[in-house]
């Protein structure tokens, strides 16, 4: 177990943690990455390094890209620690964590959280039932076990990894039982107004197109302008409830799809259970529509020494967290004295340069897969705390009771109390309540998120 | 002074956690007209999130009138607000771990006898794991109150401040206040809402008291703590009363929903800026040996969430419940030492009484705000 | 119980060493699942759809998010409960049970009381 102090502890493996942890150590300081996989590449590169050839060709050249990461980040000299879950991060940058049953902490001088994003909730009718799940974990199933459904599912919401997710199925021999977009025409029309920064990063325009000329090609059945989501379950072969059909409406149409696995998703959020947890400040971002934890152009945040890199810091996607990554590291090197200012800055202007470019697609995307009010802020007998089976209707009384905020809806009715610590209702219940309120989410603010962020036993705190 | 841009009332009440509310509920049903400023929004802080004991048991022998007149307030806990405050008499129980613990609780009870208080019993170990049969073999003993129990925090906080509300007091919630003055016989209270003016004020601000008992000349050596708490994810039912431990801290309860709160007044970081408490792991260590060694079957129980509440502490551990002795008109009650939940609502009629009536119905000499002797205040 | 899954294992164009079957139990019934992947992940190749039922209303429920963030994938694993299926890789003879609500980490008698309590009686 760690207990020596470390110059930079970087918390996560995905590419922002990889880039950080590389570029920290190449700059002579002592690194320790953590990450709670057994493997790097956090969610976008998992399992980068046990996959094969057929795995690569189905899952693309995005994916291949993190193998050079991967491959860096193992020759840089940097400790690496997987199977390890941070579980609290102090403001004096104390590190806990648990590893083989046994936990552990050490000091650093300098912390760069680095653990990505999550998929954004989707609360639907019937989005608890099994054989729901996200485009996301249908994308973690195909990379770290090379599994596809059996039978041929329905894909779900809006938004790039959902047209990637089908286009590797495509290439997988998976039939795509139908994709059932939520994006309209108001969407796309209000998302020209960005179009000019967009055609600037036309590589990304025309990798959106191809993806979604591909599965056209491929013949899955796509319905367009989606309204009215609803899951239905039925028993299945075991006499369980389980997801069944998926009922939906397009321009007043209703329609109705039977299949037995469905993959939503309608965007990734910032992870920021550790940022919350330090009390750092976050702003609301209405063109993500999420919290962030406000950084410098270095990602240091309003508490000294502590950094985050990647889409934990706002959503911008792969390339643009190893580039902050980098610059993390750069400032860090440059705080500790590893490098002078001169090269911290030379150093630092082609990422700047990169991070920018990726960044221009981002208004135009953020604009044209907008989740939907409808799939943001439900109806009232959607459940939107899934752990404790607190439904939307729950939360609105709650607020006619006097609830102001998303901790009182914990002391009112359990809501974000349970072992998901508001990862999968947080904004959800901050967004019902702004709407109830009728006031912005930046008002209402967010859960207190304590400690610790990730599950801890008696036994595994006794050390017994 | 333009007296229209003034908020008034006969009473302020200055802090909106179980004290404030009960204390505002006891005025105003009495007729007064009363207003709570509350900095962050009523029960945010140590009232909010303690560990929910309803506890006579293991009081310092000055509070315990006041703990036994509580008492029966929590049990008449519905008629009195309406709201059963999710009180449950599940009894009290502080468990001795040896013979020499056994026999510190066995001087305790009889010293308790010797002064007319027959609340607490000594029950031996067999009764002891008939009652909770959960517990580790190695327990002697321990010291039973069978009406003490627990009740939710929240819950308890909220409802009564809204049988105050029923009898007309007005509560303003983010409406810190930043100075108090007397002008003349009236109070005044500044807060970025404007400004409030009453008769009488009453400060119940908890940890963060001190500072206004600094502006009217009465230093107080009261100082925050950020007391710790664990709450568990669910588990199967097993154990009924809540336990404290004569040897080591803990405070443990299991709720109906299945999770264990653990306590025991363990010192975290409290933040009083920044109205924060922060949790120091290093110290649940402790805690977390203390459960397992008692039910052993809890090791693989998951910890859900640790927090720290922020809590006044006074050098005698004894809450301060006076008038002022500088100014007149005004009346204290704070610095409960987090052992303030059970207390607070005979706590809050007490304040009621020394409002309206000038003479509590109990004593309360050793909660004077002048019994600071010159060493304690040196220490401030 | 398991029924048709609802996930299957691409076949791989050289079948992985890792990947080789493993015999576990679910439910005291013996089970065949592919190996070097998690235990949700070969849960659900085995036919599995309920992993666990709510604490609240005893709802079904199975995983979700498959990266450690929704709770859903919680089973029992070797006599401990609450375990993220989808953050522990499946060995061979593991025995996992479907976590039914809150019925977990029954009481039942105690092993030999900890070394730390005659340490704390010894320190009086």
């Amino acid at each position: 177990m760690l207990v020596e102090p470390v110059d930079v502890a970087v918390i996560g493996a995905g590419p922002a943690g990889l880039a950080a942890a590389t570029r920290a150590a190449g700059a002579g300081l002592t690194v320790v990455l953590l990450d709670e996989q057994e493997t790097v590449g956090g969610q976008i590169y998992r399992a980068i390094e046990r996959s094969d050839a057929q795995r690569r060709e189905i899952l693309g050249p995005d994916y291949v890209a993190g193998a050079a990461l991967a491959d860096t980040f193992a020759r840089s000299g940097a400790r690496y620690e997987p199977n390890a879950s941070v579980w609290q991060v102090t403001r004096e940058r104390s590190v806990h964590y648990l590893k083989d049953g046994k936990v552990g902490s050490f000091e650093a001088k300098r912390v760069v959280l680095a653990t990505g994003a999550l998929e954004r909730p989707f609360p639907i009718p019937g989005w608890t039932l099994p054989g729901v799940l996200t485009a996301g974990a249908a994308q973690i199933l195909l990379k770290s076990a090379g599994e596809v459904p059996t039978e041929p599912p329905v894909l779900v919401g809006c938004g790039p990894l959902l047209y990637l997710l089908g286009w590797q199925y495509v290439r997988a021999g998976v039939p795509i039982r139908a994709l059932v977009d939520t994006t309209r025409h108001e969407d796309r029309w209000r998302a020209k107004r960005h179009m000019i920064s967009a055609l600037r990063a036309w590589p990304y325009l025309a990798k959106g197109l191809q993806l979604l000329r591909a599965l056209r090609e491929a013949g899955a059945p796509i319905h367009e302008g989606a309204d009215d989501l609803r899951i239905e379950g039925a028993p299945g072969d075991d006499g369980t409830e389980r997801a069944h059909a998926l009922s939906f409406s397009v321009r007043g149409v209703p329609q109705r799809i039977e299949a037995n696995v469905f993959l939503l998703h309608q965007g990734v959020v910032p992870n920021t259970q550790f940022s919350w947890s330090l009390r750092a400040t976050h702003h609301w971002d209405d063109a993500q529509l999420c919290f962030t934890p406000q950084a410098d152009a270095w990602g240091e945040l309003d508490l000294a020494g502590i950094f985050v890199a990647g889409d934990g810091g706002g959503i911008a996607g792969a390339q643009a967290a190893e580039a902050q990554g980098e610059l993390s590291a750069l400032a860090i090197a440059a705080q500790l004295g590893a490098i002078d200012q001169t090269t911290r800055n030379r150093s630092a202007a082609p990422l700047l340069r990169r991070l920018a470019e990726v960044r221009r697609i981002r208004p135009f995307l953020d604009t044209l897969y907008r989740p939907r009010d409808e799939n943001r802020v439900p109806r009232d007998d959607v459940l939107v705390c899934r752990c404790e089976e607190v439904t939307a209707g729950d939360v609105r009384r709650f607020v006619e009771l006097g609830c102001q905020g998303p901790n009182q809806a914990k002391s009112f009715g359990r809501c974000g109390m349970g072992p998901c610590q508001g990862r999968l209702c947080g904004l959800t219940v901050t967004e019902v309540i702004a709407d109830a309120l009728k006031v912005s989410p930046a008002t209402v603010g967010y859960y207190r998120i304590r400690p610790p962020i990730k599950p801890l036993t008696l036994g595994e705190l006794a050390g017994e | 002074m333009n007296s229209a841009a003034v908020s008034e009332a006969d009473v302020l009440v200055i802090g909106g956690g179980l004290h404030g509310s009960s204390s505002a509920f006891y005025l105003a049903s009495r007729g007064v007209r009363v207003k709570v400023l509350e900095a962050d929004y009523v029960g945010r802080h140590a009232s909010g999130v303690n560990a929910g004991g309803v506890r006579t048991l293991g009081r310092p022998l000055p509070e315990i009138p006041l703990a036994l007149m509580s008492r029966e307030i929590w049990h008449n806990i519905v008629a009195t607000v309406g709201d059963d405050a999710g009180f449950v008499p599940s009894g009290q129980m502080k468990i001795a771990e040896s013979e020499a613990e056994l026999d510190e609780c066995r001087a305790r009870v009889a010293l308790l006898e010797a002064q007319g208080f027959t609340h607490e019993k000594i029950i031996d170990r067999a009764t002891v794991h008939e009652l909770e049969p959960a517990l580790a073999p190695h327990v002697t003993g321990a010291i039973w109150v069978e009406r003490d129990g627990y009740a939710l925090p929240y819950r308890a906080t909220m409802a009564f401040r809204h049988a105050a509300q029923a009898r007309g007091a007005v509560f303003h919630e983010g409406t810190p206040v930043k100075r108090i003055e007397q002008r003349g016989t009236r109070w005044y209270a500044q807060t970025p809402a404007g400004l409030f003016s009453a008769e009488h004020l009453v400060v119940t601000a908890g940890a963060w008291s001190g500072e206004l008992a600094q502006q009217v000349g009465e230093p107080v050596p009261v100082h925050p703590e950020g007391l710790m708490l664990m709450v568990t994810h669910r588990v199967a039912p097993f154990c009924r009363a809540t336990l404290g431990a004569t040897g080591r801290p803990l405070s443990f309860k299991q709720f109906d929903n299945g999770t264990v709160v653990i306590g025991g007044k363990l010192i975290g970081i409290a933040d009083l800026p920044g109205r924060h408490g922060e949790v120091d792991f290093a110290r649940l260590v402790r805690s977390a040996h203390t459960v397992i060694d008692l039910f052993p079957h809890l090791r693989h129980l998951g910890i859900n969430r640790a927090w720290a509440g922020v809590e006044a502490f006074t050098e005698d551990s004894l809450p301060v419940i006076s008038p002022s002795r500088k100014a007149s008109n005004l009346t204290y009650s704070f610095g409960y030492c987090g052992s303030g939940f059970q207390l607070g609502p005979s706590c809050g009629k007490l304040v009621s009484e020394l409002v309206l009536d000038g003479v509590p119905s109990l004593p309360l000499d050793a909660f004077a705000i002048d019994r600071f002797d010159a060493a304690h205040l040196r220490r401030i | 119980m398991t029924s048709k899954p609802l996930f299957r294992v691409l076949a791989p164009l050289a079948p992985a060493v890792a990947d080789a079957t493993v015999h576990i139990w679910f439910n005291d019934e013996p089970l065949e699942v592919p190996g070097g992947r998690s235990v949700a992940a070969a849960l659900l190749a085995a036919g599995v759809q309920r992993f666990r039922a709510t604490p609240v209303t005893g709802a079904p429920r199975a995983p979700y998010c498959m990266m450690g963030a929704c709770f859903e994938c919680l089973v029992e694993i070797d006599g401990v409960p609450s375990r993220q299926s989808c953050l522990v890789t499946v060995q061979d003879g593991m025995r996992i049970h479907s976590q039914e609500g809150a019925r977990d980490l029954p009481f039942s008698s105690d092993p030999a009381p900890s070394q730390s309590i005659k340490e704390n009686s010894d320190a009086r």
